[in-house]
């Protein structure tokens, strides 16, 4: 009993293991005590005050989410006084808070609303607030929208900022009154150091950070006769979509999900899988010729270890805080990119349509592809090569606006012409998963072996550990790769900024000899992404990890180069890894970036 | 009055005594133990306000175990009307210093730090020559322990030690969640002790002069001297250490000028008490004694008839309102809610009833605001608005 404390909560004695919290006590007894500024995924604030609890002998309340349990305490979650206090909070919460709830884009899914809800609170007799503040709404981001007037200032947005991506691009400033949540001398989102991942807007309880939506540019593209919509899925929406249309987390719906995309009226349904496979054969060809010219030519221009670059807000960050060291990232553009590149030359060719006919969508677990989407560098097709970004969520939107009975959907499988993908490709909405799929690939085509896992499944660059790290040793290599016989190859994974915030502090000091380095910019990767559906905690991310394992466990191909439809790309159209066309369609330039 | 006596006038804590080498080398004879016994013995509480008994504060900080600990003297005297650190500070800093050496001593800390209120800059270099001018004794007697300045920047939450942790340690001064107390969990999450200017400097008294000395001035629960700074409608405003326990009666005929209507005891933070009730009122720590006992500060504001109420209330309330750091709830926005609130009930905007509301929501505030701050508007909101609620309304 060393490691328990007994307590009592409403009355019914429980015992509770040493350190846990008041709030985490009552939910293993069943009882939710409500909270507003605690998110799993951050450490505990205790500001909202909305959970606070009576504990005997205590003149005063006592936060849940901070409190732990101490032996003998008696607890109640429900008395008169706390509930009074609590509606009291939630009173001021909502006299704060611009509380026009049918406008807002959070409406159904805001956490201070269903409090409202819950508690019913009816009346405003506080002094609303909301009038007597000068609130600006911050919409020049391509991918946030901040609006201060709906903010409760629980500072989530600012631990997750902070702890989760070592970003710091939001903080508190000002006291008082006029205390709120703002960047670096109250600048636009778009020009601070930002990375649009959207963790923010994830870990939001209200509608003061939302993702800028693209919804009616969508529906006005479907509805004119003269565009030709494609559409492409990323791996990680296939398994986080069911959630925002009320299935279970982890729910895996590739199928319906197509179906869905199709009865909205896309007029190709294509796969971003497809071009993650494109991405292994690219990048696992420059970490291929990488390693030639440092290991057999000595060429001191070529940087290793080589990092992947699928990750918008990973870039991002990357350009604002290692601007000095952006040799080592791949110059490959990411899935969303390389698709968008090709929507409008090799597919629009093939298909014999304009390219200036064709609008290109595509369904993200992220925000900070939509600033992607809007880079300047991004119109190698000669156009702007997506078009628009819609999120998991707001692909929701648009089913549930389309009136779709999602559950019911008969699965349907992807058009093709770049709607084939391999697991390799799917494995890719998680974090470590760009790694196992180049090492497959990579592997086979050094050694003509399968790379030597038990089925094909790469264990030490999978789970949720902050840093993962794996070698592999190349034996009896090819003729052609010799030079690599015996050497360990080293790899590293990395996910969430602040992550890889650690990794990159390594490479800089020179103190890593790793070749290669997967960053995701997300916890989890992009199954965390800011653009999946709302709420996501670690628990929900290993959900979504399992399905997509699931996914690729359920597919015959698995890897990248087995991808017949990419073949066929290389032999119609591209020619040859890193050739010449590849160049100009499928890898990209980096933007030095200042801090502040 | 049988729990209050009549005001006594004492002089320890300025008087001027240059035999701080002599009182620390001989204070740090004595074993630990004994000294904290001496601290405990003589009910010393907290001169902040708070009134947390010192004795204890250093006997869980010496119970830690922890490579290091910290010592720091907060000196950001912000409550509106108290101005004797600043007092203590200019006339008998080696007092202070001292008492902070003992306080390392006794738990284990070789470092300490004194939190300047930001107003207080003009104090700074000749307190650092005080300082250096102690550590050169220290030295002399192979005493290891270093006192640094930390400036505040002005922001009146700072005053509250976990916020001033947060200040010094370069974040935004904001409190943090009890428990842990700083007694375990402090600056740079080691073991602190952080006392305000006057209790050390009663503590200096204490080892003096022995813990009998100090326990047999004031009265039951509220042992020794206090310094009053005393302002408002006042013939003679100043700094008086007084002994704890008098009436407000026979303070407002000490120093009041015949009209007083009201005074507010411990500043904004404290209690307002209207005439009606000096004489049940005794000042000190709150504790089994009949009538009213108003812990404060030092803070002593008096009011004549000439004051509005309304005005006083609002005046607090604006102070507050900007002075919250605005982290919880309750405080950030009861704030703002009751100083609205009255100016609508003021200008006829709200019924007076409304003013019951705000009665409610201070109690909500009492019970659920992250720290004293927004758990002490209540005081003066409440004090006010019950003496003197038609004040409010017309």
């Amino acid at each position: 009993m060393a490691n328990k404390v007994n307590i009592s909560i409403n009355g019914f004695p429980v015992d509770i293991e040493k350190g846990k919290t008041i709030l985490e006590a009552a939910e293993e007894q069943g009882i939710t005590i409500p909270t507003l500024c605690y998110h799993k995924d951050l450490c505990v604030a205790g500001n909202c005050r909305v959970c606070v609890v009576e504990v005997a002998g205590q003149g005063r309340l006592s936060a849940a989410c901070a409190t732990p349990c101490e032996d003998g305490m008696e607890i109640l979650t429900n008395s008169l006084k706390v509930r009074n206090s609590r509606k009291h909070i939630i009173e001021l919460l909502l006299a704060e808070h611009n509380a026009d709830c049918t406008k807002c884009y959070r409406n159904g899914n805001c956490e201070l609303q269903i409090l409202a809800s819950d508690y019913k609170i009816m009346t405003q007799d506080f002094i609303e607030l909301v009038p007597l503040k000068k609130y600006s709404i911050d919409m020049f981001s391509p991918s946030i929208i901040k609006d201060d007037s709906k903010c409760i200032r629980c500072q989530r947005c600012v631990r997750t900022c902070a702890e989760l991506q070592g970003v710091n691009a939001l903080t508190v400033a000002h006291k008082g009154d006029e205390m709120k949540i703002t960047t670096f001398f109250e600048k636009h989102m778009r020009d601070v150091v930002c990375t649009n991942c959207g963790q923010c807007v994830n870990h939001c309880p209200t509608g003061a950070l939302v993702e800028k939506n693209y919804i009616e540019e969508v529906w006005e593209a479907i509805a004119n006769p003269n565009k030709h919509v494609v559409v492409q899925t990323a791996p990680a929406v296939r398994v986080g979509l069911g959630e925002e249309l009320g299935l279970e987390a982890g729910s895996r719906v590739t199928g319906q999900m197509v179906a869905a995309l199709k009865r909205l009226g896309f007029d190709s349904v294509l796969d971003t899988d497809f071009t993650a496979d494109l991405t292994i054969i690219e990048e696992g060809t420059e970490l291929l010729t990488r390693l030639k010219k440092v290991l057999v030519d000595g060429d001191k221009n070529v940087k290793l270890p080589m990092a992947t670059s699928c990750s918008p807000g990973w870039i991002k960050y990357m350009e604002h805080l290692y601007p000095e060291h952006l040799d080592h990232l791949s110059t490959c553009k990411s899935p969303q990119q390389m698709f968008g590149a090709l929507a409008k030359t090799y597919y629009a060719k093939a298909r014999n349509i304009e390219p200036n006919k064709i609008v290109s969508v595509s369904i993200m677990p992220c925000t900070a592809k939509k600033f992607e989407a809007f880079r300047p560098e991004m119109h190698d097709s000669g156009y702007r090569d997506v078009d628009y970004v819609l999120t998991t969520r707001e692909l929701a939107i648009l089913i549930k606006q389309a009136g779709l009975d999602f559950d019911k959907l008969e699965p349907v499988k992807y058009d093709r012409l770049m709607g084939e993908s391999t697991g390799a490709g799917v494995i890719f909405g998680v974090t470590g998963g760009v790694m196992e799929a180049a090492l497959r690939t990579v592997y086979e085509i050094v050694t003509g072996r399968e790379v030597p896992f038990d089925n094909l499944n790469i264990k030490p660059v999978r789970g949720m550990e902050a840093i993962k790290e794996a070698t592999i040793k190349i034996e009896k290599p090819l003729k052609e790769w010799a030079f690599l016989d015996g050497i360990e190859v080293k790899c590293a994974v990395a996910h969430g900024l602040v992550n890889a915030k650690t990794v990159m502090d390594a490479v800089k000091a020179g103190k890593a000899d790793y070749h290669f380095i997967e960053f995701m910019g997300c916890p989890g990767g992009c199954l965390g992404g800011g653009g999946q559906p709302i709420p996501t905690n670690a628990k929900i991310r290993e959900k979504r990890a399992e399905a997509i394992y699931a996914e690729d466990g359920a597919l015959t191909l698995r890897k990248s180069h087995e991808n017949s439809e990419v073949a066929k790309l290389y032999k119609d159209f591209l020619g040859k890894p890193l050739g010449a066309k590849s160049h100009k369609l499928l890898h990209t330039k980096y933007t030095k970036r200042q801090r502040y | 009055m049988a729990n209050s006596h009549q005001l006594k006038r004492v002089d320890f804590i300025f008087r001027n005594e240059n035999d701080w080498e002599k009182v620390l080398s001989s204070t740090i004879k004595k074993k630990p133990n004994e000294l904290i016994n001496e601290l405990i013995s003589s009910e010393l509480k907290g001169r902040g306000g708070a009134g947390f008994p010192t004795g204890l504060k250093w006997k869980y900080t010496s119970e830690e175990e922890s490579d290091e600990k910290y010592i720091i003297c907060n000196a950001d005297e912000g409550e509106p009307g108290t101005f004797k650190d600043r007092e203590i500070l200019s006339k008998v800093p080696y007092k202070v210093l001292t008492a902070m050496a003992v306080c390392g001593y006794v738990t284990g800390a070789t470092k300490g730090f004194i939190y300047l209120r930001g107003e207080y800059k003009f104090l700074e270099a000749e307190l650092n020559k005080e300082i250096a001018e102690f550590e050169y004794y220290c030295n002399e007697i192979n005493f290891d322990f270093k006192i640094s300045i930390f400036m505040g920047s002005g922001a009146y939450i700072c005053g509250e030690e976990t916020a001033l942790m947060e200040s010094m340690e370069g974040r935004r001064g904001e409190p943090r969640n009890k428990p842990p107390f700083p007694t375990q969990v402090g600056y740079m999450g080691k073991p602190t002790v952080i006392n305000n200017v006057e209790t050390l400097v009663h503590t200096y008294t204490i080892f003096k002069y022995g813990a009998k000395k100090f326990y047999d001035l004031g009265v039951q629960y509220s042992r020794g001297t206090k310094l009053f700074s005393v302002s408002g409608d006042t013939p003679k405003p100043g700094i008086y250490e007084l002994e704890l326990g008098m009436s407000l009666q026979d303070f407002v005929y000490e120093f009041g000028d015949g009209d007083t209507k009201a005074v507010q005891v411990g500043g904004a933070s404290g209690f307002l008490v209207p005439r009606k009730k000096f004489k049940d009122a005794a000042i000190g720590f709150k504790g089994k004694l009949t009538g009213i006992s108003l812990p404060t500060g030092g803070s002593m504001m008096l009011f004549n008839s000439s004051r509005s109420m309304f005005n006083v209330l609002d005046n607090y309330l604006e102070f507050f309102r900007e002075e919250s750091c605005g982290q919880c709830t309750p405080c950030r926005v009861g704030c703002q809610q009751l100083l609205l609130g009255i100016k609508a009930v003021k200008r006829g905007d709200k019924p007076a009833l409304y003013l019951d509301k705000l009665m409610r929501l201070t109690e909500t505030m009492q019970l659920t605001a992250k720290c004293g701050l927004g758990q002490s508007v209540a005081n003066s909101f409440s004090s006010i608005v019950e003496n003197f609620r038609e004040e409010m309304i017309y």
